[in-house]
């Protein structure tokens, strides 16, 4: 039995790149990226909607089932089921959620189903249900049809995270927050509040744009930030700067137009001096408050 | 015997180190601290990584060089496009239950996990991958290849061994025996409901006549721990760690059964062992729905995020130490319990300590469980509102993932996470890799009775103060030293663990592509290689009277030695 099932599971290979599109994968189990590519480098995963790497699904995918078949045994199962297990079949007072249920997992066509439907469980409180083989496995479509998980989905209904004060973000924006020190809303950030969604403007305006991602993900977010710098100073005195492409404690490299130099560290020569442009948004990270936060995000979204 | 046959037996051994191949592991070695072979998971029972061999020194580690690099064919196909030293004639054995091909996205399968070393063969393993090659030369002798069903293939911690049979887990939930000297399989069994979307990662941990077993899920599946009889693979016993039935102690931290039984607490590595109380250590995964806790209660939701110590013999808890009450954003505390005998406040203790990913530390009399210390190792964790005066760290309900955005650290990868830290005798010190690395945490289902699992969040990563190797003083929780890597400031990055030896030398990956040798007495590198991206934590064995450092990058190991 369990081996046909499988065959039944496994056979259309395609379910499972429809579901590593919609549902992406990270686990809790968090893989650590690498961290500088090396000749056996993998190609990094690419980045999921939450921000998480893309990692195998393969989790035993349904096949999409007929709505009129679904819609038939949502309600059913309202009528019959949701006093108890309520009507999103997610669970009620007496009744257990029936989503992620051992039984309605291993079931595939009501089959393990329909005997409880039928015998009921008096031990637990369930009673014996007189009902027809099309209902039952109506129901059954209806539960198979509901997502486990719900990771990578969008919300059932819309949130709202503007809850800051915008007057308050704007007096921290030119007071406290010292950010006009660097940018203005004339200037650089003119009509940014048109230029992102809430979230994706909040996020940049904590991390200036660089974000990153692995281990834990991020989406970061393409912009215009300027890259990090390194001015690298020999014994003798001569200069070079550029690009930064690489720095460990060995050697430091960096690019300036085509030209790539690299020179090798030792105690403590040459000098190395990185400029990181991000670097005031890095050392404002341990003192950030939440309220500052989403006052600037409910100023800034007003700047259009 | 008489006296002349025992001689040359003894010679025989000597001049022609083949002979020893293929004898069984000597079960006397894993009560021992790490010396010649690397028999466990950690090298011995203790989780200190931390070797008694000295051959490799301070004093002559500028003569450390690249012994041999080999890299493993990976697939059904044998070389399957990876020709490399060995792999040609080396045979592939196929297994697994799947009837159909799985297509299995992401990057291929690497070691990043342990590589046991025993009678002069290192066995390894990746997802549905396991292969023996030799210690001396890196020539594949074996390769293993699983044909899956699915599942989360995110890791293996790697291989246990009893006798001549090798055991490890697959991430569609099977425990594979295999033979030790050819890689032909003795059995597998089902360890964990596939459907139910267990995956397993874990190291199996060999204990006398116990074969003990860990597995993983990110649904809401609850976790448990079993034991296993190596020989025959028949349950012994099955340990949950979330309460299963009313009367169940830890039920009252809960929101209600159902919540409980839902409710996490895996146990994705392995634990440590201590031979003298039979106690297992070992420590358990998140609580789900990690996020939206509403619908598990206000209680501490035990026994997510815990440290517990189990009774080898009948799997009954002797103690637990929670390190994360009702977390709520997916730090699970599985990283290595690590055994220490040493003194605290003047008295001689028997302890484990562990670095959690919450960023704080903990010392806990691994005897009857009284907590001695915590502390908080990551300067940047910022979800705590205090520790309590039980050594609880009291959560600052601000700072889980709300619907407007909480700017938290650590980001979700953690202040560490499962990569091994490590404890050096000689300087009493505790190793690990840091990472403080912030996020902006969101909640993104406003429906709460919707969110299984890992789901209803969004996590955007907003910047790091750079990852670092940090010396802890168990005595005190100051930190002795910290190294902050250069060159990794801006990207939160992979850590990979590390490794001590009585030579007086710490091995890291410095995340910028280099093996890194350090004083552990005050972090100053002292050699480098640059091998590309290091995957696993560093290990050391002897072998011919050669001492070794092994690392694995990717599907690829490197062997260093002293040159001659």
């Amino acid at each position: 039995m369990k081996s046909r099932l499988v065959a039944i599971l496994f056979v259309p290979g395609l379910i499972y790149i429809a579901l590593a599109q919609t549902s992406p994968p990270t686990s809790s189990q968090t893989v650590a990226p690498t961290a500088a590519p090396g000749p056996q480098t993998a190609p990094a995963a690419p980045a999921g909607p939450g921000g998480g790497r893309l990692l195998p699904p393969a989790y035993p995918a349904r096949p999409p089932a007929d709505p009129a078949v679904v819609q038939h045994g949502k309600q059913v199962f309202a009528v019959s089921c949701g006093f108890c297990h309520g009507s999103d079949a997610r669970g009620g007072e007496t009744g257990p959620n029936l989503v992620r249920s051992q039984l309605v997992l291993d079931d595939q066509h009501g089959e393990l189903i329909s005997s409880v439907i039928r015998n009921g469980r008096m031990d637990k409180g369930m009673p014996k249900f007189e009902m027809g083989d099309t209902d039952i496995s109506d129901i059954a479509t209806f539960l198979h049809s509901l997502p486990t998980n719900i990771r990578g989905l969008p919300s059932s209904a819309p949130i709202n995270i503007l809850i800051g004060d915008a007057k308050a973000g704007e007096e921290y924006f030119n007071g406290h927050g010292k950010c006009n020190t660097c940018h203005s809303v004339s200037g650089d950030l003119a009509g940014i509040g048109a230029k992102y969604d809430p979230k994706t403007l909040q996020n940049l305006l904590v991390s200036g744009g660089g974000g990153g991602s692995g281990f834990g993900g991020g989406t970061g977010s393409a912009s215009r930030v300027p890259p990090t710098t390194v001015t690298v100073t020999l014994p003798s005195g001569r200069k070079y700067e550029g690009k930064l492409a690489h720095l460990d404690a060995f050697n430091v490299a960096l690019t300036s137009g085509e030209a790539y130099r690299s020179f090798a560290i030792n105690s403590g020569t040459p000098k190395v001096e990185v400029h990181n442009p991000l670097q005031p948004h890095i050392d404002m990270l341990p003192n950030f408050k939440d309220t500052d936060i989403h006052n600037l995000t409910a100023y800034l979204v007003t700047v259009k | 015997m008489n006296k002349s046959i025992k001689l040359l037996v003894g010679l025989c051994l000597s001049v022609i180190p083949l002979a020893m191949r293929g004898q069984g592991l000597d079960p006397s070695l894993l009560a021992k601290p790490a010396t010649d072979s690397w028999p466990t998971y950690a090298g011995d029972y203790s989780q200190r990584r931390y070797s008694s061999l000295k051959q490799i020194n301070q004093a002559n580690i500028k003569g450390l060089t690249l012994a041999w690099i080999s890299k493993l064919p990976i697939g059904a196909g044998g070389g399957g496009g990876f020709p490399g030293v060995g792999s040609e004639s080396a045979p592939t054995i196929v297994g697994g239950e799947a009837t159909g091909s799985v297509a299995i996205a992401g990057p291929p399968p690497r070691v990043g996990g342990a590589i046991l070393q025993v009678n002069g063969i290192l066995y390894m393993s990746a997802p549905d991958n396991a292969w023996a090659v030799d210690a001396r030369d890196g020539v594949v002798l074996w390769h293993y290849f699983w044909k899956t069903k699915g599942g989360t293939h995110i890791g293996n911690r790697g291989m246990a061994m009893v006798g001549n049979w090798l055991f490890f887990e697959t991430p569609d939930d099977y425990l594979v025996s295999v033979d030790a000297k050819t890689g032909k399989e003795r059995w597998h069994k089902e360890i964990a409901d596939f459907n139910q979307e267990y995956f397993s990662t874990a190291a199996p941990i060999a204990i006398e006549n116990h074969l003990i077993v860990g597995t993983g899920d990110d649904l809401d599946a609850p976790g448990f721990l079993q034991s296993f009889d190596p020989e025959t693979g028949a349950l012994q016993w099955k340990f949950y760690t979330v309460p299963m039935k009313p009367g169940d102690p830890g039920l009252d931290t809960w929101k209600n059964l159902d919540a409980a039984s839902h409710g996490g607490a895996q146990t994705w590595m392995p634990g440590s062992y201590d031979p003298e109380t039979h106690l297992y250590i070992f420590s358990t995964g998140n609580p789900v729905p990690a996020y939206t806790s509403e619908t598990r209660g206000p209680g501490d939701n035990l026994y997510t995020c815990s440290l517990i110590a189990l009774n080898i013999d009948t799997g009954k808890m002797s103690w637990y130490f929670q390190t994360s009450p009702h977390d709520t954003h997916d730090w699970d505390s599985t990283q290595a319990p690590v055994l220490v005998d040493g003194v605290f406040a003047g008295k001689p203790r028997k302890m484990v300590m562990q670095a959690a990913r919450n960023g704080y530390f903990f010392v806990i009399d691994r005897i009857n469980g009284e907590h001695l210390l915590t502390s908080k190792y990551s300067g940047a964790a910022n979800w705590a509102a205090g520790i309590d005066k039980r050594g609880k760290v009291v959560r600052d309900p601000e700072k889980d993932s709300t619907f407007a955005g909480s700017l938290v650290s650590p980001d979700n990868g953690g202040a560490t996470n499962w990569p091994p830290p490590s404890f050096d005798p000689d300087t009493g010190l505790f190793y690990v890799q840091l990472r403080e690395s912030y996020a902006m945490y969101y909640l993104t289902e406003s429906n709460p009775r919707l969110v299984t699992g890992l789901g209803g969040k969004e996590e955007d990563a907003v910047g790091s103060l750079g990852p670092s190797l940090v010396a802890i003083d168990y005595k005190t929780g100051n930190i002795a030293w910290k190294y902050r890597f250069p060159g990794a400031t801006s990207s939160p990055v992979g850590i990979t663990g590390l490794l001590t030896t009585a030579g007086k030398l710490l091995f890291s990956s410095d995340m910028a592509g280099n093996l890194v040798a350090y004083d552990p007495s005050t972090g100053t590198p002292l050699w480098h290689s640059h091998v590309g991206s290091i995957s696993n934590a560093p290990e050391t064995y002897l072998l011919d009277g050669r001492q070794y450092i092994l690392v694995a990058v990717g599907d690829s190991l490197l062997a260093f030695t002293l040159g001659q």
